[in-house]
């Protein structure tokens, strides 16, 4: 659709577009489209120098307009996480396209509405005017025009944006090269708190997650029992956590800090309080955190694993210095308990018992655990 | 899931089902308790009253004669309008019980509910707001509206549309009962599983059940609808020269005759889980939950349509008549009604981007959701080039008119803002999308009501609402929908989310009694519609109006206010889209003699009986009193078996009943 529009749109349609993309992106980005192909979007312009400026003013407009009411600290406006910023900028650079033509539109029913009241016998009344097929094209063409606009924006946004895409930068400007390294979190909402695998540090933690700045944190989710999102504003936008499913999401901070972190899908009575804390911290502060959970933290195996999965209200940080290797693994395949078998070798089994025509199992039956190869140990 | 039956002799079991007088939560000791007693102690007082009133003034007889039974769509319209009025008033007090306890709830403060409480509270004012105040305001325009405007008697099926009403009000009344017996789900408007399915208690199946009734009742007035607006327009009334109402009726009807099945199967399927231990949303078994949020807002996405798509009919209708004027672009404005129906059942995933499905499906997803702002948007131009050099008349249908347009162009932003999916990353489950759906369902469909229930009103009842309260309620509902959104709106975009019942951050606080106070002025616009009905009626012999009150163009108005039962002695001859306005340019004179007897419809108990035994059926299947349930299911099949054996449904208006009442109603 993008391409389309590239290559056959006027001019006019096609300078707008670039800048709206360009406002989107600033430099020319890569971007994946439907049927694979790569291209590039945005690049070469001769306005691209004015794009940070506008966006900056746009950006200082609708804070002002904000603070008139009230003063308040919009985050979602202005997010110190890259990715975050970006998702941000889609909505504030949306919202100005829209405001083109509905700022006209609302003066124009108040202008209209009141030059057109009955007591006001001066001006023309044509009681029959019913259409105008030249109007009504203008009536059409205008929606469809802002709709293309958005949609393009919407369209690269959310490929660009994807939560399962790995980053491609850091920072405007700082590209993720071979040797940028990635944190690994795993994370498990469960009633009503959260708990965090560092599978590269061999510690977990519950309610509080730490993160060097500038580095990219790959994120795995999964969920025991509920369905939450996860969410921390300031980083980057939320995802659903579901039992048994594995969702993804990619963010990076720049800026040292402790941030919110929260469910913000409803989970039952204790979801209010299902609260934690992201601090961002340089490097040698977080090689610090980390040292003080290995020295200050417990054991995190089945048997904590099934006391910290009771529902409970109001939970303190918990730190782990250590945790059984596969109980990520095991929790998000359901297979935590002795007995249970894990929904990855179902699954294997499946495909193995559809390729040889196995008899005597019938589907996902408790039967299965009677094979002693897939019972948890 | 089935729950654990109390500890007792298993007789009590057997006649009680899990119902005991633990389950009866007034009884109870805590604040949950006594709010609930004081609120029975206030119902039981009301209800006692009116039922004495009734006694005393020797109405039961005209209210079973001339309303339970009847078969009168006007009636029946009327009846829904006053069960939407009567729900909204506790929806409406359930959202004061949540802004009073947001507003309070800060720091060591928890507030005065309880979570298990608050959620309850939260989950039953989005369904009854939804099933049981927009629906039946929705269905009961249409039900009066409609018919009269194709020129017809009646609906295509008379009892059907009677039975409807019972389904739906019991459905309601189902709802109400568990605020005093058991309790509601917790689980939030949509019941959305695990939660739904791992929750004990008899909650979430009075949501079950209480929606099942009333989305049968739905599904039957849909196919009424569709057959009326097909079979029954009056000669020369071709599709195209239909009332643009009666065309966003004949929508709607397709988008619930299509949709409301999808709500019935997927509750069907939670309620197999819940009562028969399947798995079909948990993970079990390989159960999945994302089959129940995709199935829920396969239905849920076209419903938002199903209560917009009549109310944009009732500004198509309302802008005319007050400007003097045709509506600008009539096919416009029905390609983009039709369209919006299509297009309404490809945008259900824009309500779960968070859930992962990956950017392509996304992308498919937020492109057609912002494609049906094209025709939205098509029908503002079409209301203001119908003001365009016209001559408007700023009364009160006219006012909630004009705030609607200005209030739902806001809404539309940011609805666009959502449907861009990065954004709805950062958007999803905050209090900018709480505003976001309460600024189009407030802004579009309840201004679109009490539009309609001040155009129509005379039409029904022979006079005019007082312009005054009107004008009171009219700013009350505008200012205070802004006061309590507006602080919402910008929490949202600090990133505050919704369904808490606690906060930590106090610098949230002034937002929040703000925005409770917000909802205090909307309730004194709810005050000023009931004290503007009051007064109409006291004061009914100075505001009677005749048959065409406003100078309006279309068949509603040809006839006398109140329309007499048959609607119309002689079925007019369309021959141009507003047709009233044509009949009157062209000098018509309405005969006076020359009649013919009128064949109608009867009025019949089978409804009342049969939705009386349903709320049994389902109360049974509630608590587990499997006799009481297998006693009501087999007496609502006796009952409408029986109902087929009765062979006089119809009588016919004779000729001098018809010739007094054309002489003498209020033309």
């Amino acid at each position: 659709m993008i391409g389309d529009i590239r290559n056959g749109g006027s001019l006019v349609m096609r300078r707008f577009l670039r800048l709206c993309l360009d406002l989107l992106f600033v430099k020319g980005v890569p971007v994946t489209d439907v049927a694979g192909t790569q291209y590039s979007v945005g690049a070469n312009l001769s306005i691209k120098a004015h794009m940070p400026m506008t966006m900056k003013y746009f950006r200082g407009f609708l804070w002002s307009s904000l603070a008139l009411l009230g003063g308040c600290h919009a985050l979602l406006l202005n997010p110190p996480g890259d990715v975050a910023r970006q998702q941000s900028d889609t909505m504030i650079i949306s919202t100005g396209i829209i405001a083109l033509i509905i700022v006209p539109v609302m003066i124009a029913i108040a202008v209209v509405a009141w030059r057109y009241r009955a007591s006001n016998s001066k001006v023309r009344y044509e009681p029959d005017w019913e259409e105008s097929p030249r109007l009504e094209l203008v009536i059409w063409a205008l929606p469809v025009l802002i709709i293309l606009a958005v949609g393009a924006i919407s369209w690269i946004g959310t490929h660009k944006l994807d939560p399962y895409r790995s980053l491609d930068r850091i920072a405007p400007g700082k590209p993720v090269t071979a040797a940028t390294k990635t944190l690994e979190v795993e994370v498990v909402s469960l009633r009503w708190k959260w708990l965090f695998f560092y599978p590269q540090y061999g510690i977990a933690t519950v309610n509080q997650i730490a993160a060097p700045i500038n580095v990219p944190i790959h994120f795995k989710l999964t969920s025991d029992p509920m369905m939450d999102s996860f969410f921390i504003p300031a980083l980057v936008g939320q995802v659903y956590t579901m039992a048994g499913m594995q969702t993804i999401l990619n963010g990076v901070m720049s800026k040292p800090g402790r941030y919110k972190g929260f469910s913000s899908n409803y989970s039952g009575a204790g979801f209010t309080d299902m609260r934690f804390t992201f601090d961002a911290m340089t490097a040698a502060n977080f090689r610090g955190w980390v040292a003080k959970v290995r020295a200050s933290g417990g054991n995190l195996d089945r048997k904590t694993y099934n006391r910290l999965r009771q529902p409970q209200r109001h939970v303190p940080v918990k730190y782990y210095a250590h945790f059984q290797s596969d109980l990520y693994q095991r929790i998000l395949n359901l297979c935590v308990n002795p007995g249970q078998m894990c929904m990855s070798d179902m699954m294997a089994a499946d495909a193995g018992m559809h390729m040889k025509g196995m008899h005597g199992m019938r589907g996902h039956d408790r039967h299965m655990q009677a094979k002693p190869s897939m019972m948890t140990p | 899931m089935t729950q654990a039956m109390p500890h007792r002799a298993d007789i009590w079991n057997v006649l009680f089902g899990r119902l005991s007088l633990d389950a009866l939560p007034f009884l109870k000791a805590d604040t949950e308790g006594h709010i609930l007693l004081g609120t029975l102690f206030v119902v039981l007082v009301g209800a006692l009253g009116v039922l004495g009133l009734i006694t005393k003034k020797r109405w039961w007889g005209y209210l079973w004669r001339e309303w339970f039974t009847t078969v009168d769509h006007k009636k029946l319209g009327i009846m829904y309008m006053i069960l939407g009025t009567v729900m909204l008033l506790r929806g409406f007090s359930d959202a004061i019980m949540m802004r009073s306890q947001q507003a309070i709830a800060f720091g060591s403060n928890m507030g005065y509910l309880p979570p298990a409480h608050y959620d309850q509270v939260f989950s039953a004012h989005g369904s009854i707001m939804i099933f049981f105040v927009a629906m039946p305001y929705m269905v009961g325009l249409i039900n009066f509206v409609m018919p009269l405007q194709i020129g017809a008697r009646d609906v295509a099926f008379p009892f059907l549309n009677n039975l409807s009403f019972w389904f739906t009000f019991w459905g309601a009344m189902l709802f109400m009962v568990s605020l005093f017996v058991g309790e509601f789900t917790t689980a939030g408007w949509l019941g959305y599983p695990p939660i739904s399915e791992l929750q004990p208690g008899t909650g979430t199946d009075y949501y079950i059940w209480g929606i099942q009734l009333s989305g049968v009742g739905t599904v039957l007035t849909g196919i009424n609808f569709v057959a009326t607006i097909l079979k029954m327009r009056a000669p020369g009334m071709t599709l195209m020269k239909m009332p643009v109402f009666t065309w966003t009726a004949l929508c709607t009807s397709g988008l619930i005759i299509a949709a409301f099945p999808v709500l019935t199967a997927v509750l069907g399927l939670l309620s197999l889980d819940r009562y028969l231990g399947m798995h079909f949303f948990t993970n079990d078994f390989g159960g999945n939950l994302m089959m129940y949020i995709n199935l829920i807002w396969v239905w849920g996405h076209p419903e938002v349509y199903i209560l917009m798509l009549p109310i944009f009919g009732v500004y198509s209708e309302i802008v005319p008549t007050f400007s003097g004027k045709p509506l600008f672009g009539y096919s416009s404005m029905v390609y983009a009604t039709a369209s919006i129906m299509i297009l309404s059942y490809m945008v259900w995933l824009h309500h779960f981007f968070t859930m992962g499905s990956g950017a392509d499906v996304n992308s498919f997803f937020s492109l057609t959701t912002m494609i049906i702002s094209i025709p939205t948007g098509v029908k503002i131009f079409n209301w203001l080039f119908t003001m365009y050099r016209g001559r408007v008349r700023f009364t009160v249908p006219m006012l909630w008119t004009i705030a609607f347009l200005f209030t739902f162009i806001i809404g539309g932003v940011t609805g666009v803002m959502l449907s861009v999916a990065p954004a709805d990353f950062l958007l999803h489950n905050s209090l900018f999308l709480v505003a976001h759906f309460h600024n189009v369902i407030i802004g579009g469909v309840v201004f679109g009501i009490f539009a309609a229930v001040n155009y129509w009103f005379p039409k029904a009842f022979g006079f005019k609402l007082d312009a005054f309260w009107g004008k009171i309620s009219f700013w009350c509902w505008l200012v205070g929908f802004w006061v309590a959104f507006t602080p919402l709106y910008l929490m949202g975009l600090m990133g505050v989310t919704r369904r808490l019942s606690h906060f930590e951050n106090p610098a949230l606080q002034p937002y929040f009694i703000v925005a409770a106070v917000g909802a205090s002025i909307i309730a004194m616009g709810i005050l000023s519609f009931i004290i503007q009905i009051v007064i109409s009626i006291m004061r009914r012999k100075e505001y009677a109006v005749g048959g065409d009150p406003w100078n309006a163009r279309t068949l509603e108005w040809s006839t006398s206010s109140p329309p007499p039962d048959y609607n119309f002695a002689f079925i007019p001859q369309v021959r141009s889209r507003d047709a009233w306005m044509d009949m009157k340019k062209h000098g018509y004179q309405r005969p006076l003699e020359g009649f013919n007897p009128i064949h109608m419809p009867k009025n019949t108990a089978t409804g009342v009986i049969v939705g009386m035994l349903s709320f049994f059926l389902c109360f049974g299947l509630v608590w587990y009193i499997w006799w009481l349930a297998a006693v009501s299911f087999v007496g609502m099949i006796v009952v409408a078996i029986a109902h087929t054996f009765n062979y006089h449904r119809a009588w016919h208006v004779p000729v001098d009943q018809i010739h007094a009442f054309e002489q003498s109603g209020n033309w």
